[in-house]
């Protein structure tokens, strides 16, 4: 049964939302700080899941008080990125979501706006990808997966999501650990993963790579094979080896992260990194996080920081190579 | 009938009265943002995500489902009323709905869209509850090749709607292609027609156009004629429900809607665009009254459309409860909410979640019949609406479309577009060039364009996967007899009539 409070907080939350686009937490008196939270894309998409269970999480171990989120999509986060840089600018108590897919979306949109603006708070969550192939399909390994693209790559159509995107970026990585040309794949992008998925599921192309959480109840329920996984290593209850196991080097994740505006003082930026941390380590998070099949990989400050530098060039190459940027 | 049982236990599930309280709360907030331009279901759930926290799955998927079904229903009012479409599944109806409304038929055009909609939706869910496993058998058999030649039946189909001029109609068809091109492309990720501006790489939206084409373009066309004719909005005539007559000739047109959109509706790049177009070809083309679409509106154009959205509404639901697959914005958000349950939507969700399946199947037929209930009193009150003398009710609509465009997405550039649209809109009056043409070429270019790129990609650049599938080759016929058949009809009929000595060229 429903108790008074959470009647009366669940009809506020439904009364906020026939006003404006922004979700104003419950706020409760307490002396833990305000938050606000940039989301970069529309809601309902993994950055705003990010942004709406990490202000449950902060709430529930009080940590805030509440939290502001506020929502500019597009374009891979690209047109919120600029507003962050220029707007939010020196704003201690803020944080912006982002993660992999902006890294991508900022070199294929040639933007002039980058992530060494914002100040790197911590990466707290990655998705790795999965190689799948229809039940019916005649790859039983990654090895014969391999083997047909070397053969020849254009008649092995890989379905995934939107070029340039994690999905069309660890195709090329495989092809070129590989040796394959990546110029002569034959990928197939799909604006959502239901349509890839619909793809497969009607043996409409060869194989799919998408998050491993797309298919994962199409590979329980025996409906797709899963031949390998883009985790760094063997994943708890999850049959299939990673890329690495099978000789492809390649790991990848499509990770998730927080930041800082740019021009934030350093102990506003300590405070944030021990903040998040908090958060990252409590058992509600990891929950979460296990919900929604999330892998923790937690990253702080300047270590982030080299990651990204480092994420960004394997990216922006890679990117290259398929004729993207 | 093991499905009658399980139905039985799910309405145990939707009937206890919290879970009914649920349901009210979602329609009324459906049928609220529906109206509200700007103000999608996909939005609204999104927002109210973080109900999941606090309340039971079921309670929580059954004011979903209230919100999805309300906003069908809501987005019909604004549309017929205001010629604003708030979502972009009544653009069509905004087409015969809004004549209708301008000679006083506007209480008929509410009640058959919302008797269409509750008898559409009602089928559509007795669909998804019964035929389920059977559709989406049907749904995965489209590949690429077979949805692309499905558009092409869509384009030899809504050339019906093109207008008097077919060269006119092209016209304002190829400025929708070019429309629907803006942005980046999927397929090679480069963006097209942005003009180097980054709020234009994710295309435009659909609803930005038709209000801008059709609510700012009509405005400025009403302004600019204010002092050369007289008023043309009748309040009302006759009665407010519909006549006996207007009964006859909607229920033909809700059956056909509901069967173009459930299995449209299903196809997991279906959509609800589509069955509302080609619903609206099919009425004009088999009315009675031709003579009142785009005059004073034909209630078959709005009873058929209406319908056919509703039921693709409930056709979105197969694939996501089926398969796990989320074919709609508002669909894939959902299926968020089921992660957050930590219940991964799948394959086995009807086995491993009866309660929660069937509750919610059984929670749409409940809603259905709140929102018939809710909607039909309302028609009186939104009547009056027309009653408003002309320069204030076209200073509203103004309002409400520039500040429903910006609920969209807060983004300034949207308004600018839209005030872009609204001068075109009015040019394009002004000259009689249609402009609903404009808002299906922007819907089924990018779709045929994306459809055709991946067939071929797949094929390896043969075409002949358009003539081997046999489904996609179906289509295709049917297609070819849409477009030649009509004139060979003509033909032989011309032929039977006048005899074999008839003036050549006499046509």
């Amino acid at each position: 049964m429903l108790n008074r409070r959470r009647f009366l907080m669940s009809t506020a939350a439904a009364g906020a939302a026939g006003f404006a686009a922004l979700h104003l937490s419950p706020a409760f008196a307490q002396d833990a700080p305000q938050i606000q939270i940039f989301v970069p894309a529309a809601p309902g998409g993994g950055w705003d899941q990010t942004a709406r269970t990490m202000d449950q999480v902060l709430r529930s171990e009080k940590l805030i008080s509440g939290s502001q989120i506020t929502n500019v999509g597009g374009a891979g986060g690209t047109v919120g990125l600029p507003q962050f840089i220029s707007q939010w600018n020196g704003k201690g108590n803020s944080l912006m979501v982002a993660g992999m897919v902006m890294v991508g979306a900022i070199i294929a949109n040639k933007s002039a706006n980058n992530l060494t603006e914002v100040t790197p708070i911590a990466r707290l969550t990655g998705e790795f990808e999965a190689l799948v192939v229809p039940a019916a399909s005649p790859f039983k390994t990654a090895a014969d997966f391999v083997a047909a693209l070397k053969a020849d790559p254009t008649k092995v159509p890989v379905a995934g999501g939107s070029a340039g995107g994690s999905d069309h970026i660890l195709f090329g990585l495989i092809a070129k650990t590989a040796g394959v040309p990546a110029a002569n794949l034959s990928y197939v992008p799909f604006a959502g993963g239901g349509e890839a998925l619909s793809a497969l599921l009607g043996n409409q192309v060869a194989a799919g790579i998408s998050g491993f959480g797309e298919f994962s109840e199409q590979v329980k329920a025996g409906a797709l094979r899963l031949l390998a996984i883009s985790a760094d290593k063997r994943q708890e209850g999850i049959d299939a080896p990673t890329l690495k196991e099978v000789g492809i080097d390649v790991e990848l994740f499509n990770w998730r992260g927080v930041f800082a505006p740019p021009g934030v003082s350093d102990a506003d930026k300590a405070a944030m990194i021990t903040l998040v941390e908090t958060m990252a380590k409590s058992d509600a998070w990891a929950t979460e996080c296990k919900n929604r099949n999330w892998t923790q990989i937690l990253l702080t400050g300047d270590d982030y920081a080299k990651f990204l530098a480092e994420d960004t060039t394997r990216i922006e190459a890679i990117l290259k190579d398929l004729g993207l940027a | 009938m093991e499905t009658l049982g399980h139905l039985a236990h799910g309405f145990s599930v939707a009937f206890t009265p919290v879970n009914l309280m649920w349901c009210l709360i979602g329609t009324t907030l459906g049928t609220a943002i529906g109206v509200l331009p700007g103000l999608g279901p996909a939005l609204t759930i999104a927002l109210l995500l973080p109900i999941t926290y606090q309340v039971a799955p079921e309670a929580s998927f059954i004011l979903f489902a209230g919100i999805y079904y309300g906003a069908m229903y809501g987005g019909s009012t604004t549309s017929i009323l205001l010629n604003t479409p708030g979502e972009s599944a009544t653009i069509v109806t905004a087409l015969e709905g809004n004549r209708m409304a301008r000679s006083g038929r506007g209480g008929a055009a509410l009640a058959t869209s919302a008797i269409g909609s509750f008898v559409a939706g009602t089928l559509g869910t007795l669909g998804v509850a019964f035929l389920a496993p059977v559709v989406v058998k049907f749904a995965l058999s489209f590949g690429p090749a077979e949805y692309f030649s499905l558009m092409v039946l869509a384009f030899i189909t809504v050339s019906a709607v093109l207008g008097s001029s077919s060269v006119r109609g092209l016209t304002s068809l190829f400025v929708g292609f070019v429309i629907g091109m803006i942005g980046v492309d999927l397929q090679t990720g480069q963006p097209r027609f942005t003009f180097g501006m980054s709020q234009l790489l994710d295309g435009v939206d659909v609803i930005v156009v038709a209000v801008g084409l059709f609510a700012v373009g009509e405005t400025l066309y009403m302004a600019s004629r204010r002092y050369a004719g007289k008023d043309e909005i009748v309040p009302l005539r006759g009665s407010l429900y519909m006549t006996a007559a207007e009964w006859a000739r909607s229920w033909k047109a809700w059956l056909r809607g509901a069967l173009l959109g459930f299995p449209i509706g299903a196809l997991p790049a279906g959509g609800a665009e589509i069955p509302t177009f080609l619903s609206y070809a099919i009425e004009k083309k088999l009315s009675n009254h031709k003579e009142e679409f785009g005059t004073v509106g034909a209630i078959e154009g709005v009873a058929g459309p209406e319908a056919a959205n509703n039921a693709s509404a409930a056709g979105v639901l197969v694939p996501m409860l089926t398969l796990g697959l989320p074919t709609s914005a508002t669909a894939a958000i959902m299926l968020s909410a089921f992660q957050s349950y930590g219940i991964n939507p799948g394959p086995m969700l009807f086995m491993t979640q009866a309660n929660l399946v069937w509750g919610l199947i059984a929670s749409l037929f409940i809603a259905n019949i709140i929102l018939v209930i809710l909607n039909l009193p309302l028609i009186g009150l939104w009547v009056r609406l027309l009653k408003i003398p002309a320069p204030q009710l076209y200073a509203g609509i103004l309002v409400f479309a520039t500040v429903g465009t910006y609920g969209i997405s807060q983004s300034p550039t949207d308004l600018v577009i839209l005030y872009l649209l609204g001068g075109a809109g009015f040019l394009m009056r002004r000259f009689d060039f249609p402009t609903a043409p404009v808002i299906i070429g922007m819907i089924l270019w990018p779709l045929a364009e994306a459809q055709f790129r991946r067939a071929m990609t797949i094929s390896n650049g043969d075409w002949s996967v358009f003539y081997k599938h046999p489904l996609s080759l179906t289509l295709l016929t049917l297609a070819f007899i849409g477009l030649v058949g009509p004139h060979i009809w003509a033909y032989v009929e011309r032929r039977r009539r006048r005899g074999p000595e008839h003036v050549p060229g006499d046509a």
